[in-house]
């Protein structure tokens, strides 16, 4: 989620590898990035930013479990409990005729579990209004961002040093970037 | 970064494209006024959509007597086009699931109309099993909810209420696949929009920012979704086929059934991608982006899965003679020579025998014969579904029951009103939606654009449109720590940047002849100072550059020399002693063993001797196919390049 009001600095890259280099530059330089917005999956950054692998597919093998066993506990307890009939001279409990649906509702709860789950947790949804940086970052810019506001130092711990926003502009200007921009989100 | 792609490919983004100019091409079209074709599409597909819905109305005020199915004949042109559309329906899950499992990056140029496809077809598969059951009010009798009627619930042993699951999960978890690969591209049309657009599609792209976190999870979950749409696309068409497996009529309960009806759905899905994106591609100006060689690879899938449809029917022909079951000897004999010969020999022709042409490659490349094949295919597999269903029906057990069916207008009108809302969904998502996976088609523009790889390949894996690009080589080359060092070994550089902006127009206007004629990609000069992170520098070895003479029984492959020093242990004293030995680049030394490696160094003497070189090959490895954050990541566990 996006804390409101808060001033960040960031600058334009025109290339993913000038992005992936500046990200290192300011790792090395020990300057907290706040988020990298790309306009599409660059393969590499993750382990470049330390991001954990994502846990969504942990999510979905839970939400399929739950289908699994949501179709098949129904429908046996339709055929076994509530209203046995017998079809074609097969057993109440006719497991074989209970694996198609089973299967479908394992899948079916996995994908909208994990879409849900999805948009839940990067705060995205129909009509969400998430604050945008620039419009050009969905199209071809690469951006770094720096939380530079005094009153957000609270959030970071003891460890946070004040910013020295000129020294961040130097920052992008030796990394290449394209544009530097400062905006309250 | 992005995998290595083989160079032996032909790249999949023609025209030198940038990033920006992506962008421009594929969300430009959502942009534009329609076009007087366009409207006039609209229309007619209106038309046909209104002239389906009389044929529905007419349906349901007077029963489905309207259709003149029969005594034996229960099942019509209603359910052979409900399979045929299911089939249709196929071919979107398949490209979107099973090729970005199977790591096929030509998906990406048509997997976003396919999926699109994919929906508005069970659409109008739906509806046929909806308007067939007769008493269309009572249409939620078919699912499971508590009711007042004891709570009576459905047949759950019975695959026509598996089709209820199947298709409806599958008609979910498409629609979901499809919009949450919308959603970046929502991101881009709105940041272009203004005004009132902008309004509509910041609603549709959901707040979309495209942080690296985001994109990360969105990468997960789209490998996630496709890992199980797979299994369920292959379960939607073997459930339809159990709807008639699992009868006790003969020419239908065969095992043989899930299979064949699987790879024919592929067969007349692939068929009706290639149908409209031919037209697509063509109007919307994204040549580029499917290009000829994405035609070719969908017409493989059609030879191949054509090729099992065939092998399909012969072997039913065949166990029905062997099985010396006389009812089943009779359905088939029936189906080839009976009264309805005519559709049989349609199916046989159109499905086993034309896309047999595809096996010559100038057909599969051949726009205007891929069109017409496409369009075979299509109403082959519409002969199959009615030699399945009508066939089978007009001559069963009880010879004074036999019929003979031909539909009225109403159940005609009804398969044309479904073309109409087919064609108007699908003419409203191409000037709403991008109708090429922009984002995506992005990401692999380094590893697949014509400008990276291929015959006309000149630039090199850093991306340099603008400036500066002199300062830039050389920072890179001093920063010893950039991940990007290897291009220290670019020879020449700078004198092949200022010659490459004139070298991309030429390229641009020379590709056309240069595609038709793909001896160039095979005769083409090999430069053997290749920058090792361009795709090129494959080639050098691919393309049959002699390996030069080399000590101590180490094969060299190519005779572009690396930086050995990238490999922990080795300094440039121990480089010049590999690089004399032959060793000259990372794939030689990776190809090489300890032991030989090991004999160098002895035969050099001195303090080379006591050098452990076991690691060597395996670093070398990774900086040859440019896994460096692994390397380093290793190399920070290793003690001076030995295993601690």
């Amino acid at each position: 989620m996006v804390n409101k009001n808060k001033t960040v600095l960031f600058g334009l890259y025109d290339d993913e590898t000038d992005l992936i280099r500046a990200i290192r530059k300011a790792k090395a330089a020990h300057i907290e990035i706040d988020e990298v917005y790309t306009p599409f999956p660059v393969h590499g950054l993750d382990p470049e930013l330390d991001l954990e692998e994502s846990r969504l597919h942990i999510a979905g093998f839970i939400y399929g479990s739950m289908g699994t066993l949501t179709a098949f506990l129904f429908m046996s307890w339709v055929f076994t409990r509530d209203w046995p009939i017998i079809f074609g001279g097969k057993p109440y409990w006719s497991v074989p005729a209970f694996i198609p649906i089973t299967f479908e509702l394992t899948v079916l709860f996995a994908a909208i579990g994990m879409v849900v789950t999805f948009y839940t947790i990067c705060g995205m949804g129909p009509g969400a209004d998430n604050p945008i940086l620039h419009d050009r970052i969905t199209d071809d810019k690469f951006c770094i961002a720096f939380d530079v506001e005094g009153g957000s130092q609270d959030h970071h711990g003891p460890d946070h040093h004040p910013v020295d926003i000129d020294k961040l502009k130097d920052f992008f200007k030796t990394t290449g970037a394209t544009e530097v921009q400062t905006k309250v989100i | 970064m992005s995998a290595p792609i083989s160079n032996i490919r032909e790249p999949l983004i023609t025209g030198s494209k940038t990033y920006h100019q992506i962008t421009e091409d594929l969300i430009g079209p959502t942009e534009k006024v329609p076009g007087f074709a366009w409207i006039a599409g609209v229309m007619t597909s209106l038309a046909l959509l209104a002239f389906g819905g009389v044929a529905i109305f007419w349906t349901i005020w007077y029963g489905i007597g309207s259709w003149d199915l029969n005594r034996t004949i229960g099942w019509g042109w209603d359910i052979t086009n409900f399979v045929w559309w299911i089939g249709i329906g196929h071919a979107g899950t398949l490209i979107s699931a099973i090729l970005l499992l199977f790591r096929q990056k030509w998906r990406m140029g048509v997997n976003r109309s396919a999926e699109a496809m994919t929906i508005f077809a069970v659409m109008c598969a739906a509806l046929f099993p909806g308007i067939h059951m007769g008493r269309i009010w009572m249409a939620m009798f078919i699912f499971p909810y508590p009711n007042t009627r004891g709570p009576l619930w459905v047949n759950f042993n019975s695959p026509l209420l598996w089709d209820v699951f199947a298709i409806s999960t599958y008609f979910t978890v498409s629609l979901l696949f499809w919009y949450t690969g919308l959603v970046p591209d929502f991101a881009t049309v709105r940041d272009r929009a203004k005004g009132f657009r902008k309004k509509i599609y910041s609603f549709l792209a959901f707040g979309w920012t495209g942080k690296a976190k985001h994109w990360q999870r969105w990468e997960s979950l789209s490998l996630i979704l496709a890992g199980i749409a797979t299994p369920l696309v292959l379960s939607v068409h073997t459930i339809v086929s159990f709807d008639f497996a699992t009868s006790v009529i003969p020419g239908w309960h065969t095992t043989i059934f899930p299979p064949y009806f699987v790879a024919g759905a592929i067969f007349s899905g692939f068929a009706m991608v290639l149908t409209l994106m031919l037209i697509v591609r063509k109007v919307l100006k994204i040549e580029d982006y499917i290009t000829i060689g994405h035609i070719e690879s969908m017409n493989k899938v059609i030879l191949c899965t054509g090729s099992i449809v065939g092998v399909a029917y012969l072997t039913e022909l065949f166990i029905a003679w062997y099985s010396g079951y006389v009812y089943e000897q009779f359905a088939f004999y029936n189906r080839a020579l009976g009264p309805y010969w005519w559709s049989y020999f349609g199916m046989m022709s159109c499905n086993v025998i034309t896309p047999q042409f595809f096996w010559i490659k100038k057909i599969r490349r051949s726009v205007a014969w891929t069109f017409v094949l496409s369009i075979v295919v299509n109403i082959g597999m519409w002969f199959e579904r009615f030699v399945i269903i009508a066939t089978t029906l007009a001559r069963d057990y009880l010879p004074s029951s036999w019929s003979y069916y031909v539909p009225t207008w109403v159940e005609v009108g009804i398969y044309v009103g479904t073309f109409g809302l087919f064609f108007t969904l699908f003419l409203l998502f191409l000037r709403v939606a991008p109708v090429v996976a922009a984002a995506e088609i992005k990401s692999i523009l380094k590893t697949a654009g014509d400008q990276y790889t291929g015959p006309n390949a000149k630039h090199h894996a850093h991306h340099d449109d603008h400036g500066h690009d002199h300062e830039k080589t050389h920072e890179l080359t001093s920063d010893s720590n950039s991940f990007l060092d290897s291009s220290a070994n670019v020879a020449t550089a700078p004198e092949v940047d200022t010659v490459r902006k004139t070298d991309i127009q030429k390229e641009t206007t020379s590709y056309q002849k240069i595609e038709d004629d793909p001896k160039t990609s095979i005769t083409k000069d090999v430069d053997t100072n290749l920058d090792p992170d361009d795709p090129n520098f494959k080639s050098s070895f691919v393309a049959g550059a002699a390996g030069v003479g080399a000590g101590a029984g180490l094969t060299s492959l190519g005779t572009h020399e690396d930086d050995l020093k990238k490999v922990e242990g080795i300094g440039p004293a121990v480089e010049k002693v590999l690089k004399e030995g032959g060793v000259k680049n990372w794939k030689t030394l990776a190809a090489a063993n300890p032991e030989q490696l090991k004999e160098l160094l002895v035969g050099a003497g001195g303090t080379f001797k006591t050098m452990d070189p076991t690691t060597w090959p395996v670093q070398a490895q990774m900086a040859d196919e440019g896994r460096w954050t692994e390397l380093e990541k290793w190399q920070d566990e290793l003690d001076g390049g030995k295993i601690s």
